[in-house]
């Protein structure tokens, strides 16, 4: 094989190699992205029951209990305008909190309640999940933290 | 005064590495020999100057000096004394000063190692270190400086975060930091080899075993991080495919490229640009990760608290070097030459195809770990994107990487019979496509992508096998002359077969603990059984416990199989004191077959407690995988090859990675 068409031949490859990768990415992006909404936002536009996706705000004061299976809990998130009732089977991270930012990666069932199959609160206490921050920063409620 | 002490230090940290960053330079362009020595005892002071403030800052932890900011907010007297320690960089002013001490040590490395480099060469290497040095120190000194003093005192410091105070993490930063860091040296060398508009196989004796350690350690810092959160953070599982996470894996994808690219350079002389290109993006890939675990923008299950200013002058740094370095590669790279001529088919070959799914796989985990902030930025929506995006794009990525490295592990350089290999690897295949079958036979055709998955493994770990067999001759030749080729055969091929077969293990441990893990939540009374797997777990009740610095609940269950107590499973949940905040520890039953793995709740109200359970087959594998790969690296390194470039060069980074 002579060099230029060795240099084809790795050319090619590469080629191919690229169209692949750009495939599954379009692929992968088109199935399994989750948006994420703020409750004020669901309100606006509600999304389709059973689609996937984040919800984030304040874990409401006095809002949570647990279900009578003992291992299902229910809370409110708000973001000070709008709230959402959400629901998770299992335990919830520990530094979830009533009044504490949260996220939760879920669907709609057909009681308009969100079930959340994930809890994301943060290792540290400090932290606010960006789109939470910016979420109620939009309402005014919460002005951004400079670090202690 | 030992805070003020430390704060000295590192300015002249900073005035010495912006000297040994500067005038070896300028004297290297000039044949300048007095400039260019300047390099190497500048490298030994900014080492001093650097490790004495680092040990000054330890030292404000260990006498629990409150009036230093940082430690007053991340220490306490009753911590107990190894957190003291590792609550050096459990902070971000400490990890930073951490990176430059490291940073610092692999300059003082290359100074004492160096010896027999051609003199320019090896001032404008540590030039470049110096240059990032001084860069990094002005970063702490400007807007992290870890000596800040307090005014009043408190009486009492706030703690390091619960989940910090871990043996798993607490040397998880330092092996990190290693890594990345340690590919700085693998950078310098590329700047320096295009100022001086030369590679030769020299050049890449050097880089390789450099790039073979950072990697080593990087290897192990991650497995020591998704150990970390495996075990602690009570999920259960080891891998989010989380921003933070993928920032530490984008670097050792690409330094895995590195690692194989520089291999082609030293033998065969050819690569030399795209291995340029390659040590250029795998250090800019490790300042993109410092920057994206830094600044927070991204949302994390492992968020650290942070700060956008900093992260906007990392993000300055990153863009600095990056372009930097990447402007000089566009002026200068055409002047290297390529040497050696490889057909598509030979060991080269192979090893170029490796190149390019290792750094298009990098590009995916890239692309997918920014897509939220890129589509947020043209007004797109807030998104995330999860393991399902990661599993269908990196997985069918990897396959064909696995499936090369045995093959190619059998090829020769220049040219090879792909045929003859392949023939060589029959029984190989045969066995792969044999436990392919058994294990869809069963566990049913669904679980068909587990069961090719083993199938893989076998084929990196048996293929392995047999190219150590064929190198010794086993069983073609007496037992005692295997056994002398055994021992005479290079260590890197030792190195390769055995991160290859490693790689196989690693593969077995992902493959099994994701799709046959058995999960259960469910609420237990006292006295209730349930059974997971072939365990009976009986939940005793809970007690109240008190450590060091916590106090907590303990659920004491017992686990039972086949009529024997075989242990007791006892979860907790703690809280502690000083920093007012709860944690959860998991109870974990290792065996080879898996792990068992219980967490316990919140108590009902009736007395009754919720609790998850879980059965993890295999999951010891992944880490015990990851570490023999680390093992395969480190026995490359003792290669006599790379010794006779530059003697007693590797006895110093594994001691350090051995730690």
């Amino acid at each position: 094989m002579g060099p230029k068409s060795r240099r084809l031949s790795f050319i090619l490859m590469i080629m191919m190699l690229l169209g692949i990768s750009v495939a599954l990415v379009l692929a992968a992006l088109k199935d399994n992205i989750v948006y994420f909404y703020s409750p004020t936002e669901l309100l606006m536009k509600e999304p389709p029951m059973g689609q996937r996706l984040r919800v984030g705000g304040l874990v409401k004061q006095g809002s949570y209990l647990l279900e009578n299976d003992g291992i299902t809990s229910r809370f409110v998130i708000t973001d000070k305008k709008s709230e959402v009732t959400a629901t998770h089977k299992g335990v919830l991270p520990d530094l979830f909190r009533e009044g504490q930012g949260v996220v939760g990666e879920g669907h709609f069932n057909k009681n308009k309640i969100f079930e959340a199959e994930k809890v994301l609160a943060k290792h540290d206490e400090n932290y606010m999940p960006p789109e939470v921050a910016e979420a109620l920063r939009k309402n005014g409620v919460w002005k951004g933290s400079k670090k202690p | 005064m030992i805070a003020e002490a430390g704060h000295f230090a590192l300015i002249l940290g900073l005035v010495i590495a912006f000297v040994q960053g500067t005038f070896p330079l300028f004297g290297a362009s000039r044949n300048n020999y007095g400039l260019m020595a300047l390099a190497t005892s500048s490298a030994h002071a900014q080492f001093f100057a650097v490790s004495l403030s680092f040990l000054c800052l330890m030292y404000s932890f260990l006498i629990s000096d409150f009036s230093v900011v940082n430690v007053a907010l991340n220490s306490h007297t009753l911590k107990p004394l190894i957190y003291k320690i590792t609550g050096v960089w459990g902070s971000h002013e400490g990890s930073m000063l951490l990176w430059v001490t490291i940073l610092a040590l692999f300059g003082i490395a290359v100074a004492i190692f160096g010896n027999n480099l051609p003199d320019t060469l090896k001032a404008r290497v540590l030039a470049i270190q110096g240059l990032i040095g001084s860069a990094f120190i002005g970063f702490i000194l400007l807007t992290s400086n870890p000596f800040n003093r307090l005014d009043p005192a408190p009486a009492q410091g706030n703690g390091l975060n619960p989940i910090l105070q871990d043996p798993g993490l607490a040397f998880h930063p330092p092996f990190l930091y290693l890594g990345y860091v340690g590919f700085s040296v693998a950078f310098a060398f590329a700047v320096a080899a295009l100022i001086e508009g030369r590679v030769d196989p020299p050049w890449a004796r050097w880089v390789r075993p450099w790039t073979l350690a950072a990697w080593c350690s990087l290897t192990i810092g991650i497995a020591l991080g998704s150990w970390w959160a495996y075990y602690e953070l009570g999920w259960g599982g080891w891998w989010f495919w989380d921003p933070v996470e993928n920032a530490s894996f984008i670097p050792w994808l690409l330094g895995t490229a590195l690692l194989h690219s520089a291999i082609v350079v030293e033998k065969r002389d050819a690569l030399q640009s795209w291995t340029i290109f390659l040590a250029i993006l795998t250090f800019s890939s490790a300042l993109l990760g410092t920057f994206l675990v830094r600044s927070g923008i991204l949302t994390s299950v492992h968020a650290f608290a942070t700060d956008p200013e900093r992260g906007i002058f990392i993000l300055l740094l990153f863009v600095l070097i990056t372009g930097g370095s990447l402007f000089l590669y566009a002026m200068r790279g055409p002047v290297l030459k390529g040497g050696g001529l490889f057909s598509p088919i030979s060991r080269e070959g192979a090893l170029v195809l490796n190149n390019l799914l290792l750094t298009t796989s990098a590009a995916v985990v890239l692309l997918g770990t920014l897509y939220p902030l890129l589509l947020d930025a043209v007004g797109g929506g807030k998104v995330s994107v999860g393991p399902p995006f990661f599993n269908a794009t990196f997985v069918p990525l990897m396959v064909p990487v696995l499936l090369c490295c045995t093959i190619a592990g059998m090829m020769t350089w220049k040219r090879a019979d792909l045929h003859g290999v392949l023939q060589r690897l029959r029984v190989v295949a045969l066995t792969a496509v044999i436990v392919t079958l058994v294990v869809t036979w069963l566990q049913g055709t669904k679980e068909i992508l587990p069961a090719m998955a083993l199938g893989v493994a076998a084929w990196l770990i048996i293929g392995s096998t047999v190219q150590i067999a064929e190198r010794i001759g086993l069983f073609k030749i007496s037992l005692m002359g295997s056994l002398k080729r055994a021992s005479g055969m290079p260590r890197a091929a030792w190195g390769m077969a055995i991160a290859h077969g490693a790689l196989g293990i690693f593969v077995i441990g992902v493959t099994a603990s994701s799709a046959w893990k058995i999960e259960m939540i469910q609420l237990m009374k006292p006295g209730e059984i349930i059974l997971v797997d072939d365990y009976k777990i009986t939940f005793l009740g809970t007690a109240n416990i008190k450590g060091p610095n916590y106090s907590g609940i303990q659920g004491q269950f017992e686990v039972n199989v086949g009529g024997d107590v075989i242990t007791m499973l006892k979860p907790e949940k703690r809280r502690y004191q000083a920093e007012r905040s709860e944690t959860t520890e998991a109870a974990i039953l290792t065996t080879l077959k898996g792990d068992l793995y219980g967490v316990l709740g919140e108590e009902s109200g009736t007395g009754a407690w919720s609790t998850r359970f879980y059965f993890n087959p295999l999951v010891s594998w992944i880490w015990a995988g990851a570490l023999l790969m680390a093992i395969g690296g480190l026995i490359s390194l003792t290669d006599r090859r790379l010794r006779v470039g530059a003697p007693k060069l590797a006895s110093k980074p594994i001691s350090h990675a051995a730690k």
